[in-house]
């Protein structure tokens, strides 16, 4: 029915419940042909997007309650996506449809989105590049949202198969001009720019107005300005048009080096201080330059370690953090957890999952990420410095650090437009250079120096993590780390003893969710954030659980409250008999899974999941383990 | 005990005093039977098993209640009332025993509503190395297996790893096999046995106390095996859990003796199953049923009153079982009346002994005391303070299954209990959304009460009931508010 070709069961048409069995009589599959074409789902295209290729009788694999599915549809490249085109049975009720990507369907893989590209031969899983051989009969797609597809070409036609295997991997792993990026086209497209309330959206920094918003809102512009000089960009590509620096630096200045070596503000806390950026001057052989730019330095310094300017501390983010290699590791490793084939590697993994993880270091990366934060607070709050990030191109770590700065000590960055416009000042506008660190135009050349890293941007007590970004590096970066200087051990013994005492002293008191807030950074503090992380895995779904349960009936009691307070109003206002109010039900409570909103379509019998694995081995505890309970003493045995 | 021999706890506990154990020299009783605390509940009201049967609604036409241990003639580890097949004599019952370790014979420990399916726990058969037979002991478990009209087999859990079932039989014990059961189908759940969990946790204590390992934590957390454990005793849970449910067949559940692990998963099982259990008191009455009155022996693998705390016979097995109801609630947020709070303080007065509750071994040895009589119940502190252990965000869902995932994806280390000592880690109490839910909450009380003023004050037509403000038939509509 519906497009859906059941394979398996008691085989053709009327099994109801199907399981997926690999080995199917071609004279199944003609049953169900005739349907198929009936109620083939059509593709949905957007404004200047285009098939590219197809392919027909594609299985979707769907694994479901431990034994898998196969859905019959058929497989579709276009400029912009991978399409699976079939009927999912299990699709939404109408009650979730609301929660549904208008874009970007369930079975829509966006061709930046494919992480990597597997082939099934012969039962053997192997990576799938460039020009092939011999074409798969199974093709495994790993996204980089974690989701995992698996498509089974075997009843497929053969040039069909070559058609769409060689297409898909043409269009995702060829490189690409940035003129051909699909976004071009649609934005030619489809031309209308709808008009927004300036007062409810994001700022976007792109006007010196808005910089000079930004410098009243956090009461920096006693001390600092907003400067044009790199307007048209005629300074510096890579700085942005408008941006704010310390007042009595000249304007003329900025050009010297191309940008490099000025600070720049990224924002004021309350007490004033500040905290600036600066990319390091470019690194020279030559005495003469060297002189030159130490001069230029030495005159920078002057100007900002003067009153009223506080005592600058720097902070060199390219020697004494994270690499960003580590990071690109540890996020490799880590994703690899989640892109899961299988229940049976799901259960097989989870024996050691805690090693795994730790192995990934991930974990450990957020903490450090979240402790350097809050070693920068400690020095604007507590100790009233100005805080001078130091990076290769001021572009990576320290929008990472400065929006975490900011994330904890401005309550404005936590709401919605407030963190969309950091993410505006400090990432996009800041220059992140998203384009190499995604590797969007996939220049393989690169790729050998190039890592991808994925950045963790909030995980503040209030909010989950909220958001990160995946990027590159190239080996400008990796040069300088073979430089790293380590810290005398004394001093950083000292700066310890301050964070300790400043972040216990926090710590102690209630917090003020309107104020500065700390994450929690002990060992077991730092969990997995399950609702990304494992959003697609049907094993890990808690059916009516997770946070989502308690934050739904918080969301009903506030619509509640809501409507009580909208009620009172109404009859301080009118006089008039009240009409009888329209009988509506309260929003039924629907149950979610723990995954929600990612999860609607995963698993819909309220069967519970049985590890399948079994149990590791104790160890040194063997002997324990085959003692009796109790002193034995059965009486007459 | 938990961090074994603590000076915290011998605060509470006079030492050694061995009055009212059978250990010890010394005379001193321990502090419940001093304790002169008042409360408005009486707590031993809380438990009637007569009614909790009503409950379930026993007597039927297939189960029957026997007082043939009235007087703990034939087990005197097991409660006075039992719940047993109709077609069971009580002369049948005595036969069976003979055959079951410590004469603890298949009882019910809980009925499905609907598709009458059943939990049943025991203790190991008495098979020995020889293989011994009882007829008896068969149609015994057959009888059972009909109760609810099902062709299906019976479906015996043997909560121990195969390979210990199999070394049991040395010491007399042994399980059910195929020849001699044929309605039966038998799965070892393989939990280990109490030593492995006492070591188990005292591995945990060894990563929590004195310093929080950090760098490591969470391979140090593994290599306990602590959540380990917690995995398998809940995996063993669902599983009885699905079969009831699904009305495939009856269970029976066993372990050695029936009163360790048997008890973790019939309970958990129960409280998977049976929404009345979520609420204090459904929980109160599922611990004084499955562990209290089945003989769990608290005495023993607490140790009260005992000075010699490294014995062999201590065993966290109920931390262990409130743990698995930690990790639950954690799953379900909104399925359970109490709150974290009242699962700590269970576990906190399970070593104290300033209440009766958990003193002694089987409900035998305590009516001997007198112990109901002569002691403050757990129970009547809790439910004359009931507000503090409640959980705002409860939903009472009546015939709702529970089934957690038991992946260690979602198990975690009970931070707020292991390591509640340590001021680093403490938990913010209550948290944010709680929190802010319970000012969501004050907050709607005050507007409707001020809505009916308002009402009183508009209009002289008091009686209209279609403007009640806490009537949902009146709520304006208003869904547009996702996330």
């Amino acid at each position: 029915m519906l497009g859906k070709g059941v394979v398996g069961g008691g085989g053709g048409t009327k099994a109801p419940k199907p399981s997926f069995v690999s080995y199917v009589r071609p004279e199944e599959i003609h049953t169900n042909e005739k349907e198929v074409t009936e109620k083939e789902v059509t593709l949905h295209l957007l404004p200047g997007e285009q098939l590219l290729c197809e392919a027909s009788t594609v299985l979707k694999c769907v694994q479901e309650d431990s034994c898998q599915r196969g859905i019959y549809g058929r497989l579709v490249c276009t400029d912009f996506k991978i399409a699976f085109l079939g009927d999912d049975e299990s699709a939404l009720d109408n009650d979730e449809t609301q929660f549904k990507n208008k874009v970007i369907g369930e079975n829509d893989i966006t061709l930046h989105c494919v992480d990597q590209i597997y082939g099934v031969f012969d039962e053997k899983k192997k990576t799938l590049f460039g020009q092939l051989k011999k074409y798969p009969e199974k093709l495994i797609i790993h996204c980089k949202d974690l989701r995992v597809f698996h498509f089974c070409l075997r009843y497929t036609k053969e040039e069909e198969v070559k058609r769409i295997v060689s297409g898909i991997i043409h269009h995702t792993q060829a490189p690409k001009l940035l003129k051909r990026l699909f976004l071009f086209s649609y934005a030619t497209a489809a031309q209308n720019h709808t008009a927004t309330d300036p007062k409810n959206h994001a700022v976007m920094f792109d006007t010196l107005q808005d910089w000079c918003w930004e410098l009243e809102r956090t009461k920096g512009n006693m001390k600092y300005k907003a400067v044009s000089v790199n307007e048209g960009y005629k300074v510096c590509e890579r700085l942005p048009a408008y941006f704010v620096v310390p007042t009595p630096l000249p304007e003329e200045d900025v050009p010297r080096f191309q940008g490099h070596g000025i600070p720049i503000w990224c924002w004021s806390c309350h007490s004033g201080c500040a905290l600036l950026k600066m990319s390091a001057l470019p690194k020279e052989q030559d005495d003469g330059i060297l002189q030159i730019q130490k001069n230029f330095l030495d005159g920078i310094y002057k100007t900002i370690h003067r009153p009223p300017y506080e005592t600058v501390k720097t902070e060199d983010l390219s020697s004494n953090f994270l690499s960003l290699q580590e990071i690109q590791t540890a996020y490799s490793k880590f994703k690899q957890l989640f892109l899961i084939d299988n229940s049976t590697e799901f259960w097989d993994t989870d024996i050691k999952w805690f090693s795994l993880l730790e192995s990934s270091s991930w974990l450990d990366i957020i903490r450090r990420c979240l402790k350097k934060a809050i070693e920068i607070i400690e020095c604007l709050e507590a100790q009233n410095m100005n805080v001078l990030l130091l990076e290769e191109n001021a572009s990576d770590l320290c929008c990472l650090v400065s929006s975490l700065v900011q994330v904890m000590m401005d309550p404005h960055c936590r709401t919605r437009f407030g963190f969309q416009s950091l993410v505006q000042k400090e990432w996009i506008v800041g220059g992140h250079c998203f384009l190499d660190r995604c590797n969007h135009l996939r220049q393989s050349d690169k790729e050998e120096h190039q890592r991808q890293l994925s950045l963790p941007l909030t995980q503040s007590k209030s909010s989950p993590k909220r958001g990160f970004f995946r990027e590159e590096t190239d080996h400008l970066i990796k040069n300088l780390l073979g430089k790293r200087i380590s810290k005398l051990i004394n001093s950083s013994e000292e700066l310890q003893d301050n964070f300790r005492e400043f972040y216990d002293s926090w710590r102690s008191k209630p917090p003020n969710y309107h104020g500065l807030l700390l994450p929690h950074i002990e060992g077991p503090e730092i969990k997995v954030w399950a609702q990304r992380y494992l959003r697609w895995i049907p094993e890990a779904q808690i059916l009516g659980g997770g946070r989502v349960a308690t934050l739904s009936k918080l969301l009903e009691m506030m619509e509640e409250v809501q409507r009580l307070q909208e009620k009172i109003e109404e009859r301080h206002h009118s006089q008039e008999a009240l009409q009888a109010e329209a009988a509506s039900l309260l929003r039924t409570s629907a149950r979610l899974s723990s995954l929600f909103p990612f999860a609607l379509l995963q698993r819909h019998s309220s069967k519970p999941v049985l590890p399948t694995s079994g149990w590791k081995a104790l160890g040194d505890e063997e002997d324990l383990a085959k003692r009796e309970d109790e002193f034995v003493d059965l009486g007459d045995v | 005990m938990f961090f074994g021999p603590s000076k915290l706890y011998e605060f509470w506990l006079p030492r050694a005093a061995g009055s009212v154990t059978q250990h010890g020299s010394s005379r001193q009783p321990i502090f419940a039977f001093l304790n002169e605390e008042k409360f408005d509940v009486d707590g031993w009201m809380v438990y009637n098993p007569v009614e909790e049967y009503r409950r379930q609604g026993l007597p039927n036409h297939h189960w029957r209640i026997t007082f043939i241990n009235k007087c703990y003639e034939l087990c005197d580890t097991y409660p006075a009332l039992l719940v047993v097949p109709y077609r069971a004599s009580d002369d049948d019952l005595r036969r069976v025993a003979t055959f079951r370790s410590r004469n603890r014979i298949p009882v019910l420990s809980w009925i499905h509503p609907e598709n009458k399916t059943v939990i049943v726990r025991c203790s190991q058969p008495l098979v020995g190395m020889s293989g011994k037979r009882n007829k008896d002991d068969e149609k015994y478990l057959d009888v059972i297996r009909e109760t609810n009209r099902q062709i299906n087999k019976l479906t015996i859990y043997d909560a121990r790893p195969n390979v210990n079932a199999v070394a049991n039989k040395a010491t007399g014990g042994g399980y059910e096999s195929d020849d001699a059961y044929h309605n039966a189908e038998l799965f070892f759940l393989d939990i280990h046995n109490i030593h492995v969990m006492r070591e188990s946790l005292k591995k945990v204590k060894d990563i929590v106390y004195p310093n929080v390992e950090e760098s490591h934590w969470l391979s140090s957390l593994e290599s306990t095996h602590w959540l380990e454990h917690i995995k398998l005793v809940l995996t063993g849970a669902i599983q009885v859990a699905d079969r009831v449910s699904s009305g495939k067949s009856s269970v029976v559940v066993h372990c050695s003796d029936g009163w360790d692990r048997t008890a973790q998963l019939t309970s958990l099982a129960m409280l998977m199953l049976d929404s009345y259990y979520r609420s204090i008191e459904g929980f109160e009455i599922l611990v004084q049923k499955e562990w209290i009155s089945f003989g769990h022996k608290f005495a023993s693998r607490i140790g009260h009153g005992d000075k010699n705390h490294a014995d062999a016979d201590r065993s966290p097995i109920f931390l262990q079982f409130i743990d698995c109801v930690w990790q639950m609630s954690k799953q379900f947020p909104t399925a359970f009346e109490f709150n974290e709070r009242f699962l700590i303080v269970i576990l906190d007065h399970l070593y104290s002994c300033r209440f009766g509750t958990f003193l002694y071994n089987c409900e035998s040895a305590r009516e001997k005391q007198k112990v109901t009589e002569r002691t403050v119940s757990l129970w009547s502190l809790i439910n004359s303070n009931k507000d503090k252990f409640k959980n705002p965000f409860y939903t009472k869902e009546i015939n709702r299954v529970l089934y957690p995932v038991a992946s260690m994806r979602h198990l975690e280390l009970w931070v707020n209990y292991y390591i509640r000592w340590n001021p680093r880690i403490k938990q913010q109490q209550p948290n944010p959304v709680e929190q802010r839910y319970m000012e969501l909450l004050a907050l709607r009380d005050e507007y409707i009460k001020r809505l009916e003023e308002l009402q009183l004050a508009n209009s002289p037509k008091l009686s209209d009931p279609s403007t009640s403000p806490s009537s949902p038939s009146q709520m304006v509509p208003h869904v547009q508010t996702h996330f």
